[in-house]
């Protein structure tokens, strides 16, 4: 329920840790917790992929369909992401539509696959004004154990690099194809502890935040999109260290990704 | 069969009696359930039933929300079966839909008739049951996944609820239908049975057979369901499994 | 549930539970038939005509008259008496709501503490989010959860942190009479109490902290084996810093005997028979 409550006890033991540069699983201040990807895991979707960080454990699926482009872009497919923090997850989710937190993960994923250009969306194009591909991204989180958003990200993406356009089921083509990924973005997430910043926040860590930024990056070095989220701030040189960090993570997380995809 | 539609309706039953995937009439598709596949859950469980994958998650006994629902002499269990937009071939929108509300109803009453409420007056006990990947019998498989995460969750009740579908296709009664028997057969019933005293507490059916017919299915579903039991308690057994190590002399 | 008319034999897996009166440990699960050998049906059971059956997931323990199961998983179930570590929720004009790990919130009324509080000032002394060790004084037939902060080692919790292990494991995580508590204490230095609801509280430097944090973690990941009090105690060995290194040499003794009326009421096993069969084949039984 949303009414949880965490004892101020740990959240400040958490503060007062990450003060000497410690945490509370003993991971240092730059150090994800143990990732793994598990592609295809549904055999119904057109890709898919299960991607744990720690105990969090979210599952994305690609399920691709023909319909109509938007009119201002008649040459291109459609991507459009959605996420369920379903209570399933966790005891601080509730029942019912979709709630903010939610939404801030579906488009904060959305923006990074988006504007990364992760799949060329002109290849999504049947039939110019016509006929195109939309592309559906839901992400389902399984089991919350904070940073969702990285989790998603790259469950997202672990599902793209390996997914299939349908194109025979539909009569589109002759046969199946894959989709193809052109670039390959990774967010990072990072949360203020006092005058530290920790990357791959734990939920307790998350609740004793004070601040959290999200740094979506490429791999040709371009910085795609960013959130600032939860109660907190951070200074313009906190901001250019994580994006340092965010790069160096970026390029182990696409490793991860694309070892999936292959 | 085999002529005029041929195209469309597949042959469900060979004359030898071998259904489209390979079983006989009165076989299982292969199931695995691991019970405890979730860290944040009071309990929880994962089922691979052929191609059905299927998630549970139980939280409580808990305070009750929304608290109107609250019930002064015991536990109300509230139950939402839901689908993943991507487990099914056609996507399914997110949210709410009248299938899905009949199922999480039957479900909770249910589970209603095995768990000791009465001990845990103004709680909820929240069954939440997600399919990744739907095959037929879904609502079986999350029965039973649910019912492995209410033992997980240490709730009391007075048995485990193994459930499965019989129906028939083909002319035949069979057991835990697959996706092309519940499309193309004649009949699908889907049960769950109380193991300890022998009777059913989800009962269901769409489609047509006769009186015969009808209990040569329950018989089938009953021995079906014993079978789904021993796959339960030996998931639980592999969780708690209390197996002494041996000390090895040093 | 109505009477039992089945006529075959009953089915049971190959591992079913046979009965084992010398308390050799036996997992049953719901819905399963107990060898109730003419016991009458105690906690975790139910009957149905003669026959006796398991209703919760746990360990088959005969008490005589009562044959009973033992939980090994679930929710926190308060019994009277059991210390436990709660965390305020809410905060209403006479009395504030604890999140114990039960299922429900438990109300402590501003009469069940050290403190003068007046009507609409609760606030003044405790807030949402802070953390307390209380006892279960009543429970009544509505659920409600009756506590008090008024007792030895009772009051309000202030630094160190906050582990939770599943409450079925707080009696290995006190050990036999006490011994794997005093074991974690005696090799990091860290005051330590154990609520009977799993919340366990730590205090003392953070490399003292962690390591009983991952005691704790081994105890509740690996609790069903033997001989885990001796593998606990060679991982905080292991992990003492430099300075300490030496062979057994207790550090900071001296604290952790100060401190020994705030964990004591954890260091006691619990008083009745909760946890006993639970214990048997556990750490120095061989």
């Amino acid at each position: 329920m949303s009414d949880e409550v965490t004892a101020e006890i740990l959240t400040t033991h958490v503060l007062e840790l990450a003060a000497h540069g410690k945490r509370l699983d003993g991971r240092g201040t730059d150090e994800y917790r143990k990732i793994s990807v598990e592609p295809g895991f549904v055999s119904t979707a057109d890709g898919s992929a299960l991607v744990r960080i720690g105990d969090t454990a979210v599952l994305a699926g690609i399920k691709l369909e023909p319909g109509k482009p938007f009119p201002d872009t008649p040459n291109a497919g459609v991507l459009t992401t959605n996420a369920e923090l379903i209570p399933l997850s966790s005891p601080i989710f509730e029942p019912g539509p979709p709630q903010p937190g939610a939404i801030e993960v579906s488009r904060v994923v959305d923006r990074s696959i988006r504007a990364a250009e992760t799949i060329d969306l002109t290849r999504l194009c049947v039939t110019p004004g016509e006929k195109s591909w939309i592309c559906y991204v839901d992400l389902h989180v399984l089991d919350h154990g904070g940073n969702l958003i990285d989790a998603a990200q790259l469950a997202a993406l672990g599902a793209l690099a390996h997914a299939t356009v349908p194109a025979k089921r539909f009569g589109i083509a002759e046969a199946d194809y894959r989709l193809e990924v052109v670039h390959y973005p990774a967010e990072c997430t990072f949360v203020r502890l006092g005058e530290a910043i920790v990357v791959d926040p734990t939920f307790d860590e998350e609740r004793a935040a004070q601040g959290r930024l999200t740094i979506a990056t490429d791999e040709i070095g371009r910085i795609v999109a960013m959130q600032k989220g939860l109660v907190g701030a951070f200074s313009p040189d906190d901001v250019k260290a994580m994006v340092e960090r965010a790069f160096r993570h970026g390029e182990k997380l696409r490793a991860i990704a694309k070892g999936a995809a292959a | 069969m085999g002529s005029v539609g041929a195209k469309d309706v597949p042959v469900l039953l060979s004359p030898e009696g071998i259904r489209i995937d390979g079983r006989r009439v009165n076989e299982l598709r292969p199931i695995k359930i691991t019970a405890g596949a979730l860290k944040h859950a009071d309990g929880s469980a994962f089922v691979q039933w052929g191609l059905n994958k299927v998630m549970a998650a139980v939280y409580g006994p808990r305070e009750v929300h929304p608290r109107h629902l609250q019930q002064n002499t015991k536990a109300v269990i509230q139950c939402k079966y839901n689908m993943a937009a991507f487990s099914v071939d056609e996507r399914k929108r997110p949210g709410l839909d009248r299938r899905s509300q009949e199922i999480s109803k039957v479900v909770a009453e249910a589970f209603e008739s095995v768990v000791f409420a009465e001990e845990f007056p103004r709680t909820s006990i929240d069954v939440y049951i997600e399919v990744l990947q739907a095959n037929a019998g879904t609502r079986c498989a999350g029965l039973v996944a649910a019912s492995v995460a209410l033992a997980d969750a240490g709730i009391p009740m007075a048995d485990l609820l193994p459930a499965v579908a019989v129906g028939k296709a083909g002319g035949a009664i069979i057991v835990d239908l697959n996706k092309e028997e519940d499309n193309f057969g004649e009949a699908d019933l889907p049960m769950a049975l109380v193991p300890q005293s022998g009777r059913l507490v989800l009962l269901q059916m769409e489609g047509h057979m006769t009186r015969e017919e009808l209990a040569t299915a329950l018989d089938l579903g009953v021995q079906g369901c014993r079978g789904i039991y021993e796959i339960m308690q030996q998931a639980l057994r592999d969780r708690y499994s209390v197996a002494p190590v041996p000390e090895v002399t040093a | 549930m109505g009477g039992s008319h089945r006529t075959g034999p009953r089915r049971r897996g190959p591992r079913g539970s046979s009965p084992h009166p010398s308390g050799e440990r036996v997992l049953v699960l719901p819905g399963e038939e107990i060898p109730s050998q003419g016991l009458k049906p105690g906690p975790g059971t139910y009957r149905v005509g003669g026959r006796v059956y398991a209703s919760v997931l746990g360990l088959l323990s005969a008490r005589p008259p009562f044959v009973q199961v033992i939980p090994l998983s679930g929710r926190y179930i308060p019994k009277p008496n059991d210390v436990v570590i709660g965390t305020v929720t809410d905060v209403q004009g006479t009395f504030w709501l604890l999140d114990i790990g039960a299922p429900r919130w438990a109300p402590l009324h501003m009469t069940g503490t050290p403190w003068k509080v007046d009507v609409g000032e609760t606030e003044q002394y405790l807030r949402v989010g802070e953390s307390v060790v209380v006892r279960v004084e009543n429970l009544d037939p509505t659920g409600r959860i009756g506590v008090t902060m008024l007792g030895e080692g009772l009051g309000k919790l202030e630094g160190g942190s906050i582990v939770h292990v599943s409450p079925a494991r707080v009696p290995r995580v006190v050990g036999r009479g006490g011994s794997m508590i005093q074991t974690i204490t005696r090799q990091t230095g860290a005051q330590v109490a154990v609520g009977q609801n799993g919340r366990v509280w730590v205090n003392g430097d953070p490399e003292a902290i962690h390591r009983v944090r991952e005691a704790l973690r081994m105890i509740s990941e690996d609790g069903q084996r033997s001989g885990l009090t001796e593998r606990v105690e060679s991982y905080l060995r292991s992990t003492a810093s430099s300075d300490e290194a030496g062979e057994d040499h207790p550090p900071a003794g001296e604290s952790a005997h100060r401190d020994a009326p705030e964990g004591s009421f954890a260091s006691s096993p619990p008083p009745d028979d909760r946890d006993d069969s639970d214990e048997p084949r556990t750490d120095e039984n061989n």
